[in-house]
C-alpha cells in the first residue's frame, strides 16, 4: 500500500496537534520511518519535499543525519526547487566533520560557473556557511571570478563568501585583496557593506595589510561623509539616519585602521566629530551610529577635545531613559576610566544614580563607581556605597562589600572613619565579607591606640543587639578581650556613657559560645577573649572559670584543646597567668598589594639616610605601627601570617620567635647631579631571599624649577632580572618640593657583578633633558 | 560575527534556528533551552542585552515570540537591535502582517530571507525591496 506522503504543512500540523511530549515523538518517528523508505525508494519526485519535512524534524531537535546523502542529489538536480531544499539540507545538516561534505564540491563548482543568478546565490550562501579548508581552496578561483561581475546580487553574496574563505584558509588573503580597491568605488551599498567586512577581515589577519589599507581611509571618509550628509534617501534610511549598518561598519574599519597611527587618526578627526554631532539621536539607529563613533574616538590618537566630546556624549546616554543605551554608556565607561579618569569624574553623580535603578546593568554601575572613589569625593561616595549595600541583590553584596573595604583602605580620611565605615560594612553584609577583613581589621584596631575605647564600646553595642554575623562577632569578641578594662571604666567621651556591667559582659560571651549559629572559629575567639577577661576584670574569676572547665570536654578539638589549656592555666600556672594574657603586640602582617610597596618603601626610609616622605596615608599608618614595634621587628622579614587566634595554643606563646639581628645596612649612593636634581639610590638586601636586592632611586630637587615629566628607565645584563615598579609620580616640585620614589627590584641568582644603566627624562626649566648613563661605584655589597 | 540567530516562543518551542558556527546538535537544545530561559526570566524594566558564556545575547520581543540573536564581542549590540527589527519589517512586508503561525508554516521562505540578509554571520543588506525581490520572483515563478 503506497501512502501518500504528507506535505509539510499537514506535518506542521499534526505535530502541533500531539499534546504531549510523547505524542509528538511517536509522530516524528512514523514520519521519519516513511521518509526513510522513501529515501531507500529513491523517489525523485517527492524528495525534496521529503528532506524539507526533515529538516523541520532536525529543527525540533531530533536526529537527521540520514539525509544527508539526499541531500547530494538533490543539490546535482536541475529544478529550482529541489536545488533550494538540497542546499539549506546542505547548510544545516552537513559539516566538516562528515566527509559527505567534500561530494559537493562538484556541484557547487558546477553551480557557480552556470551565470544562473539564484542558483549561484544558493551554492555561495551554502559555501560560506559550511565551506571547509579543502573546499575554500578548490573554489577560490570561481569565486574570485564572481566578485567582478556586473551583477551585484552575486557580487556581494561572493564577497561575503571570500571573508569565510579567508577565515578558514588564510593564505586566500593574498588572492582577495587586490580586488578591495576597485569595489570601495562601487555605489551599491551591498557591495560596499561586504567590502568593508572583507577589508576588515584582512586587516585584523595581517599587519601587511593593514598597512596596504591605511591608504584607503580617506575614501572611507568620503563614503561616510556622504552617508551622513545625503538627507532623506528612501533607499537605505532606518528612522531617519541612512544606512546605519553600512554608517557602523565603516566606523569599526576606520578604528581598526585608525588605531595606534597618528595620521589616520588626524585624518578621521573632523569626520568623527561631524558624524557624533549631526546624528538623529531620537531613536536607536541614531543612538547605534554614535555609540559606535564613541567607541572609534576612544580607540584611536583623537585630539583631546574629540575625547572629551565622547565622554559627553556617553554621559548624555546615561541620562536616557532607554535602558539599554544606559548599559551601552556604563560598559564603556567602565573602559575608560582608567585612561580619561578626570573626564569620567566628572558624571559621577549621574553613575551614582544608576545605582539606585533595579535592573540586571547594576553590576557595571557597581564597578564604575568604585573605580570613581578617590580621596576628594570618598566621604560621599561611601555614604551612597553603604546604601546601595543595604538594598542590593545578594549576588552583588559580596563584590560591593570588599569594593568597600578596599576602597576605604586606600582613603580613609580619618582612622575613626575607616573604623565606622568596616564596622557599618560588617553589620549589613557580615555574611558576604572576605575572610581577611576580620584580620585587617583587628589589625587596624589595635594600631589605633586611642581609638580602643570607642572602638570596644561601638563593637559591644554592635555584639549585643546581633550574635549572628560571624565576622563581627570574631572582631568584637577580640576587642572585648584585649579591651574589656576599657569597655568596664565607661569613660569614652565619643559616645554615649554607658554602664556596662562584668556580669553582662561575660553574659553576651557566653551567649556567644552557646549559641548554635556560631562557627568553631567564633567559638574560639569567644573562649579566649573569656580567658583575658580574668585579668581585665576585678570581680572573681568564678564564673570564668566554670565556663572554661565545661568546655573541657567539648566535642570539638580545637575547644577542648584551648579549655584545657586555660584550665591548667588556672590551675597550676596562675602566677604566670597575668603576663601571658596581656594585651597583645601588634603583629605586622601581609598586607594587600599597595601595602607591601608602601611596607618597603617605608623599611628603605627606615635604611637610607633621606628618607621620602610617604604620601599615602596607608604608609604612615604603618610608620605608626613602626614606632609601636621594637627594633627588633622593624626588619625587612616578611611578617608571619597574623594567627586568627590570638593568645592561641600556650605552647605557641612561649615559644617566641628568634629574630636574626638586621643585616649591616649598605650605603647610599648618589648618581647623578645636574642644575640642581639630583638621583640618590639606597640598596636593601632582604636576608631570607638573597638573591633580591631592592633599590629606591629618590629624585630630588633643590633649583628654582620644578621638573616635570620625569621617567626613569633602567637596564641591567642579561644574567640579572629586573622589575620596575610604578614611580610615586613624575612630577618634583623646585626647592626641595616632594622627591619621587621609585623601587626596583632585582634578582640575581647567580651572584653575577651588578652593572646598572639608568635613562632619565624629564621637563627642567622649559627645556627637555635626557640622560644615559651607567651608575659606577656600585658597592660590592649589593651583589656578593 | 553572528553566532546564531533564534527564534522562540514563549513556550520554549524553536520556530527557526540559524547557527553560523558549528554546533552539536544536544548542545544546541540545551543552549536554546537556557537562552530562552534567562530571556523570559527578564522583566520590561531590564535592558535587553544579556551576557552569556562567550556570546552576548541581544533579544527583542514581539507578542509572543522572542527573537535572540548570539553575537561574539566585536559587534555593536545597538546595531543588532536594529537590525533584528528591520528583519521583523522585511517579514512583515512578505507575509503583510505576520504571525508566529505564518513563520511556522513558511519556514523555508523564512530561511531565504535570512539568507538574503545574514551570510556567515555577516550583515550583508538591509534593503527590503532588494532582499524580497528573488523571493517575489520565485514565487511567481512556482505560480506559473
Amino acid at each position: 500500500m503506497v501512502v501518500p506522503s504528507l506535505k509539510l504543512q499537514d506535518l506542521i500540523e499534526e505535530i502541533r496537534g500531539a499534546k504531549t511530549q510523547a505524542q509528538e515523538r511517536e509522530v516524528i518517528q512514523k514520519e521519519c520511518a516513511h521518509i526513510r523508505a522513501s529515501f531507500r525508494d529513491g523517489d525523485p519526485v517527492h524528495r525534496h519535499r521529503q528532506l524539507a519535512k526533515l529538516l523541520y524534524v532536525h529543527m525540533l531537535g531530533y536526529p537527521a543525519h540520514f539525509g544527508q546523502m539526499e541531500c547530494l542529489k538533490l543539490i546535482a538536480s536541475s529544478r529550482f526547487t529541489d536545488k533550494r531544499v538540497g542546499y539549506l539540507g546542505a547548510m544545516l545538516l552537513l559539516d566538516e566533520r562528515h566527509d559527505a561534505h567534500l561530494l559537493i564540491t562538484n556541484s557547487i563548482k558546477n553551480d557557480l560557473s552556470q551565470g544562473i543568478q539564484p542558483v549561484q546565490g544558493l551554492a555561495l550562501c551554502t559555501l560560506s556557511t559550511m565551506g571547509s579548508a579543502e573546499m575554500c581552496r578548490d573554489l577560490a578561483p570561481e569565486v574570485e571570478k564572481l566578485l567582478l561581475q556586473p551583477s551585484p546580487y552575486v557580487r556581494k553574496k561572493a564577497i561575503l563568501t571570500a571573508v569565510h574563505m579567508i577565515r578558514k584558509v588564510p593564505e586566500l588573503s593574498s588572492v582577495f585583496l587586490p580586488p578591495c580597491a576597485q569595489l570601495l568605488h562601487e555605489r551599491h551599498h551591498g557591495i560596499l557593506l561586504g567590502t568593508i567586512t572583507l577589508i576588515t577581515e584582512l586587516c585584523e589577519r595581517s599587519p601587511a595589510a593593514l598597512r596596504h589599507f591605511r591608504k584607503v581611509v580617506p575614501q572611507l571618509v568620503h563614503i561616510l561623509r556622504t552617508l551622513v550628509t545625503m538627507g532623506y534617501s528612501t533607499e537605505h534610511s532606518i528612522s531617519g539616519v541612512s544606512d546605519p549598518f553600512l554608517q557602523v561598519q565603516i566606523l569599526r574599519l576606520l578604528r581598526i585602521l585608525g588605531r595606534n597611527h597618528e595620521e589616520s587618526s588626524e585624518t578621521m578627526n573632523d569626520l568623527l566629530a561631524q558624524v557624533a554631532t549631526n546624528t538623529d539621536t531620537s531613536r536607536n539607529a541614531g543612538n547605534a551610529v554614535l555609540f559606535e563613533t564613541v567607541l572609534t574616538i576612544m580607540d584611536i590618537r583623537s585630539a583631546a577635545g574629540l575625547r572629551v566630546l565622547a565622554v559627553n556624549i556617553l554621559g548624555r546616554f546615561l541620562l536616557n531613559s532607554d535602558r539599554n543605551i544606559r548599559y551601552v554608556a556604563l560598559t564603556s565607561l567602565l573602559r575608560l576610566v582608567q585612561s580619561d579618569h578626570s573626564a569620567v569624574q566628572r558624571h559621577r553623580p549621574t553613575v551614582v544614580e544608576c545605582l539606585r535603578e533595579t535592573d540586571a546593568s547594576l553590576s557595571r554601575a557597581l564597578e564604575l563607581s568604585l573605580a570613581l572613589v578617590n580621596s576628594s569625593n570618598v566621604r560621599a561616595m561611601m555614604q551612597e556605597l553603604q546604601a546601595f549595600l543595604e538594598s542590593c541583590p545578594p549576588d552583588l553584596r559580596a563584590d560591593c562589600a570588599s569594593g568597600i573595604l578596599l576602597a576605604a583602605e586606600r582613603f580613609a580620611p580619618t582612622k575613626r572613619w575607616h573604623i565606622d565605615t568596616i564596622l557599618h560594612v560588617l553589620t549589613t553584609a557580615g555574611t558576604h565579607v572576605r575572610d581577611d577583613a576580620v584580620a585587617n581589621l583587628t589589625q587596624l584596631i589595635g594600631g589605633a591606640q586611642e581609638l580602643h575605647a570607642y572602638s570596644v564600646r561601638r563593637l559591644y553595642n554592635a555584639l549585643a543587639e546581633d550574635i549572628s554575623q560571624q565576622p563581627l562577632v570574631q572582631v568584637a569578641a577580640w576587642c572585648i578581650g584585649e579591651y574589656g578594662d576599657l569597655l568596664l571604666a565607661g569613660n569614652c567621651e565619643e559616645i554615649e556613657p554607658l554602664q556596662v556591667d562584668e556580669e553582662e559582659v561575660l553574659a553576651l560571651l557566653e551567649k556567644v559560645l552557646q549559641s548554635h549559629m556560631s562557627l568553631p572559629a567564633t567559638r574560639g575567639y569567644a573562649l579566649t577573649a573569656l580567658m583575658k577577661l580574668s585579668t581585665r576584670l576585678c570581680g572573681d574569676n568564678n564564673r570564668i572559670r566554670q565556663v572554661v572547665s565545661i568546655y573541657g570536654s567539648c566535642l570539638d578539638v580545637e575547644l577542648q584543646q584551648r579549655a584545657v589549656e586555660y584550665d591548667t592555666l588556672f590551675r597550676k600556672y596562675d602566677h604566670m597567668r597575668a603576663a601571658i594574657l596581656e594585651k597583645m603586640p601588634l603583629v605586622e602582617r601581609d598586607g594587600p598589594q599597595a601595602d607591601e610597596e608602601a611596607k618597603e618603601s617605608k623599611e628603605a626610609a627606615q635604611l637610607s639616610e633621606a628618607a621620602p616622605v610617604p604620601t599615602e596615608p596607608q604608609a604612615s599608618q604603618l610608620l605608626d605601627l613602626l614606632d609601636l614595634l621594637d627594633g627588633a621587628s622593624g626588619d625587612v622579614q616578611h611578617p608571619p601570617h597574623l594567627d586568627p587566634s590570638p593568645g592561641g595554643a600556650l605552647v605557641h606563646l612561649l615559644d617566641l620567635p628568634c629574630v636574626p639581628p638586621p643585616p649591616a645596612p649598605i650605603p647610599d649612593l648618589k648618581v647623578f647631579e645636574r642644575e640642581g636634581v639630583q638621583l640618590n639610590l639606597s640598596f636593601i638586601r632582604p636576608p631570607e631571599n638573597p638573591a633580591l636586592l631592592l633599590i629606591t632611586i629618590t629624585a630630588t630637587n633643590f633649583s628654582e624649577g620644578d621638573v616635570t615629566h620625569f621617567i626613569c628607565q633602567a637596564a641591567v645584563p642579561k644574567s640579572l632580572q629586573l622589575q620596575l615598579q610604578a614611580p610615586s609620580g613624575n612630577t618634583v616640585p623646585a626647592r626641595g618640593g616632594l622627591p619621587i620614589t621609585q623601587l626596583f627590584r632585582i634578582l640575581n641568582p647567580n651572584k653575577a657583578p651588578l652593572r646598572l644603566k639608568l635613562r632619565l627624562t624629564y621637563d627642567h626649566f622649559h627645556q627637555s633633558v635626557q640622560e644615559i648613563f651607567e651608575v659606577n661605584n656600585l658597592p660590592v655589597e649589593s651583589w656578593q | 560575527m553572528i553566532k546564531f540567530f533564534l527564534m522562540v516562543n514563549k513556550q520554549g518551542q524553536t520556530r527557526l534556528s540559524k547557527y553560523y558556527e558549528h554546533a552539536d546538535i544536544n548542545k544546541r537544545t540545551l543552549l536554546e533551552t537556557e537562552v530562552i530561559k534567562s530571556c523570559l526570566s527578564r522583566s520590561n524594566e531590564q535592558c535587553s542585552f544579556i551576557e552569556y558564556k562567550d556570546f552576548k545575547l541581544i533579544y527583542r520581543q514581539y507578542a509572543a515570540l522572542f527573537i535572540v540573536v548570539g553575537v561574539n564581542d566585536t559587534e555593536n549590540e545597538m546595531a543588532i537591535y536594529e537590525f533584528i527589527h528591520n528583519f521583523v519589517e522585511v517579514l512583515d512586508e512578505y507575509f503583510s502582517r505576520v504571525s508566529e503561525l505564518d513563520i511556522m508554516f513558511n519556514l523555508d521562505k523564512v530561511h531565504i530571507i535570512l539568507d538574503e540578509m545574514v551570510l556567515n554571520g555577516c550583515i550583508v543588506e538591509t534593503n527590503r525591496a532588494r532582499i524580497l525581490a528573488p523571493l517575489l520572483i520565485l514565487d511567481k515563478m512556482s505560480e506559473s
